[in-house]
């Protein structure tokens, strides 16, 4: 995957690259051990997802392969709105501002996060970007990840939701391939329909059948932004998340992505077994 | 995922572990990386190859277990071991199954080279 490129050094895990401290960890838990990367990452998306819930900003993130259509999704989306929702957009891409500009043209604040060669976003440079937004301004901010279909869906940044896309040009087994991504969606969209009659090996209900065997029951919804077709059910699941997570933080509680809160049991452990062995056992290691 | 920054952590942590059991250096290590947990085994082998030069981990051996899918179904209550894109009940067909491994991400035993003295009795 990603370590050949380099891409897995971002500003949230750099410091793990230092050396190792000098004086022993006392009192350290040897059942986080190997979590520790994520748990780094997961205690920053509990303080970004605490801090959108004070200002009760329901924040949903979109990931897919690049191209696939999500920043054409997110111009639909404002111009159907139209004011009705106060929208910001956070834009993760490796390089330009392209994505940022078509969303603030449309007058939506919009920050860029350039992420040099990492693939994914991460809490750390979430963080970095809701400073620059005044989040007491908003209902929804939407964060477009890095476009991939691997990496980002390991990785909390205190949203809420996950909506993965899958357009059609792409191929309806991508769920297949990409269980690990398609897993944690808790919405589905099937983008560009409009291009379906040209696509006839594209099958949204293969693409659908894919997603069943995930063991998900997340909806699917099709649509194309260009034409508009199915975008009042996109904007409906919309509406009724915002009324959930208005709902929810009224009774004091949050919204997590389904996954997110699925991993932290599976990934409890009660900590490695140590055993020693004499010196001299193997070949000297020091 | 990101398979050289987790081993560059599992390098700090087996360091730590050292020290604070007053060991030399660590001979074994033993890891759960089930297939959904998006770590890739060969990749993990391979970055350790890398991360584990010239530290306490210098010569050791990184042996990792993939803990098969499992599921447990909602309308039969079997549990069954599925493939990884494929998670639906291999007994009665029902897609209402809940994953119960395959997600694991877990550093499972460490063994440590040391002076006899230092011995747990």
């Amino acid at each position: 995957m990603c370590n050949t490129c380099g891409c897995n050094v971002t500003d949230g895990n750099r410091h793990l690259l230092t050396p190792a401290p000098k004086t022993p960890v006392l009192g350290h838990n040897p059942a986080r051990i190997l979590n520790g990367l994520l748990e780094h990452n997961d205690r920053q998306a509990a303080l970004n997802r605490a801090r959108l819930d004070s200002h009760g900003v329901l924040t949903i993130n979109l990931m897919s392969s690049p191209g696939s259509g999500k920043t054409a999704l997110l111009e639909a989306t404002i111009r159907q709105l139209d004011g009705r929702l106060r929208l910001a957009v956070i834009e993760g891409d490796l390089e330009t501002e392209n994505d940022a500009d078509r969303i603030r043209a449309l007058g939506i604040p919009a920050h860029q996060i350039t992420t040099g060669t990492a693939c994914h976003l991460d809490a750390h440079l979430v963080q970095g970007a809701l400073d620059q937004l005044d989040l007491s301004r908003l209902d929804v901010l939407f964060i477009e990840n890095v476009g991939n279909l691997v990496c980002p869906a390991s990785f909390d940044l205190g949203h809420h939701r996950n909506v993965t896309l899958l357009s059609v040009t792409e191929g309806d087994d991508k769920p297949a391939k990409y269980p690990v991504m398609f897993r944690a969606a808790d919405l589905m969209l099937v983008t560009k329909t409009d291009l379906l009659p040209y696509l006839t090996e594209f099958s949204p209900e293969r693409a659908e059948g894919c997603l069943r065997k995930l063991a998900t029951r997340s909806p699917v919804i099709e649509l194309s932004a260009k034409t508009g077709d199915g975008m009042e059910d996109w904007l409906g699941w919309l509406s009724r998340e915002v009324e959930t997570y208005r709902l929810l933080r009224e009774a004091r509680k949050t919204l997590v992505p389904r996954v997110q809160s699925e991993g932290r049991t599976l990934h409890a452990s009660t900590g490695p077994e140590i055993v020693f062995k004499p010196v001299g056992f193997s070949s000297p290691a020091v | 995922m990101h398979e050289l920054s987790l081993c560059q952590n599992l390098i700090d942590q087996l360091t730590a572990l050292v020290r604070q059991h007053g060991a030399m250096a660590v001979s074994r290590v033993e890891v759960q990386a089930g297939p959904l947990s998006g770590v890739e085994p060969q990749l993990l082998e391979t970055a350790f190859l890398l991360a584990r030069e010239g530290t306490v981990a210098d010569t050791a051996e990184l042996v990792i277990e993939s803990p098969p899918s499992r599921v447990e179904c909602a309308d039969c209550g079997a549990g069954c071991v599925v493939p990884t894109n494929d998670l639906t009940c291999t007994r009665c067909g029902s897609t209402d199954t809940t994953l119960v491994s395959g997600h694991e991400l877990i550093l499972a035993r460490v063994e440590l080279i040391g002076d006899e003295s230092l011995f747990p009795s």
